[in-house]
């Protein structure tokens, strides 16, 4: 714990760098992923082949992947992110369709015979009532990224990772520890949040 | 050379390597596996009994659960040093949340008629366990199973970084010296073994649930 005082500048940047990474991973995994859960959900034929694959890509080791990436796009950031963004997917692509097809039908008709449009019955109907669902998958998701990404930083991306490998390099425990505690901080208070964030947004039934 | 040709290089001379690896792989992953089941499906068990105390035990073991693998991994070190015992008790400590989670949900979702019926029919709590909650809860604890497996399969490739051997070997080898056969003779096994257990327990998830 000393050492995590001591340098609590260094600490502190580490920690940035790692919340900049999950963030940006985030971002992109986000594009990605709504449109092709809204492809997902209203085309019921391509489900299975995209959630299939989606799986699959889960269920390798990251370790694997970034050691099956390595040699097409080098050490670095990129590789991080194409593996972040990848283990992403397969969370937020299945909370959005899930969010989609969790919606009433029942719904969607009354808002038709009040005689919203397409676009309308989209921004006003189904978005509100699927974002909890879609919040509580970037929760997952996020804090995934936030576990895969300290693996990532043996690849060079940076971050709280690249104290735990220092630490376990050097047999440096005070650098182990920072580095655990820290990614453990980080990685509780993000899910908190996000819960938080979930509870607020939530619909109110009554 | 072309990779193919090294990787094929590789295996001509070092196949008793690469099987050594792989073995401790193999072992490393299924005794974690099995420790974890051992301790945490009778904990589910009891969990799902103590309904006072399971919110917050539940609650804990979430919030537990966040913490990234690496973290757990390196903890080890320090507190018990380097090799096989160390790697393996953090991997048995990764296992644990979603078998815990999973035991609990399965017991807790049994429909009471379903007990009260045993209980009407004089069967003892161990009897209720064994042959009427055991069998139904199966397909739900198997799930849970199918992704601590799936996890320990990933992590154990950490687990090189605090001396437990494994395929691991082969990926921080090939990082440091920048050879593609290396890591693929790492990454591909890896991802196949992963795969593997995710399908052979799907398998048997769908086997053990009674509806079918």
């Amino acid at each position: 714990m000393k050492y995590l005082f001591d340098n609590l500048d260094l600490v502190m940047q580490h920690f940035w760098e790692h919340l900049q990474l999950t963030f940006s991973a985030l971002g992109i995994a986000l594009c990605i992923a709504i449109p092709l859960g809204f492809i997902a959900a209203k085309y019921r034929k391509l489900q299975m082949p995209i959630t299939g694959v989606l799986g699959v890509i889960y269920t390798i080791p990251s370790m694997a992947l970034y050691a099956a990436l390595i040699p097409y796009t080098g050490l670095g950031v990129t590789t991080a992110m194409i593996g972040l963004v990848a283990y992403a997917q397969m969370i937020l692509v299945r909370n959005v369709a899930a969010a989609i097809n969790g919606i009433d039908p029942m719904m969607i008709e009354a808002a038709k015979g009040m005689g919203m449009s397409k676009w309308q019955i989209i921004f006003k109907i189904e978005l509100p009532l699927a974002i909890p669902v879609v919040i509580a998958g970037i929760r997952i998701a996020t804090v995934s990224i936030i576990s895969i990404g300290t693996i990532a930083a043996w690849i060079g991306a940076g971050g709280l990772g690249r104290l735990i490998y220092q630490g376990l390099n050097h047999d440096h425990t005070g650098k182990i520890i920072a580095g655990t505690v820290s990614i453990a901080v980080l990685a509780i208070g993000a899910d908190l949040l996000f819960r938080l964030i979930e509870r607020i947004i939530s619909p109110k039934t009554t | 050379m072309n990779v193919l040709d090294q990787i094929r290089d590789y295996f001509a001379g070092n196949s008793h390597v690469f099987m050594a690896n792989l073995k401790t792989h193999i072992w490393l992953s299924s005794f974690s596996m099995l420790a974890a089941i051992l301790i945490c499906v009778p904990l589910g068990i009891w969990i799902s009994r103590q309904l006072k105390v399971a919110n917050y035990i539940i609650n804990a073991i979430n919030i537990f659960r966040v913490i990234p693998s690496l973290a757990i991994l390196a903890l080890a070190m320090p507190l018990l040093g380097v090799g096989f015992a160390p790697a393996a008790v953090a991997l048995t400590i990764l296992a644990c949340p979603p078998i815990l989670i999973n035991t609990y949900v399965a017991f807790r979702e049994i429909d009471p008629a379903i007990k009260e019926a045993a209980k009407g029919m004089g069967m003892s709590s161990l009897q209720r366990i064994m042959k009427v909650e055991f069998p139904l809860a199966l397909p739900v604890m198997l799930a849970g199973i199918r992704t601590a497996s799936v996890e320990i399969i990933a992590s154990a490739t950490l687990a090189v970084l605090i001396g437990g051997g494994g395929l691991g070997n082969y990926i921080i080898n090939g990082i440091s010296m920048m050879s593609k056969s290396y890591l693929l003779i790492g990454a591909i096994p890896v991802a196949l073994l992963a795969i593997l257990s995710e399908l052979i327990f799907s398998f048997l998830q769908r086997k053990s649930n009674y509806s079918n």
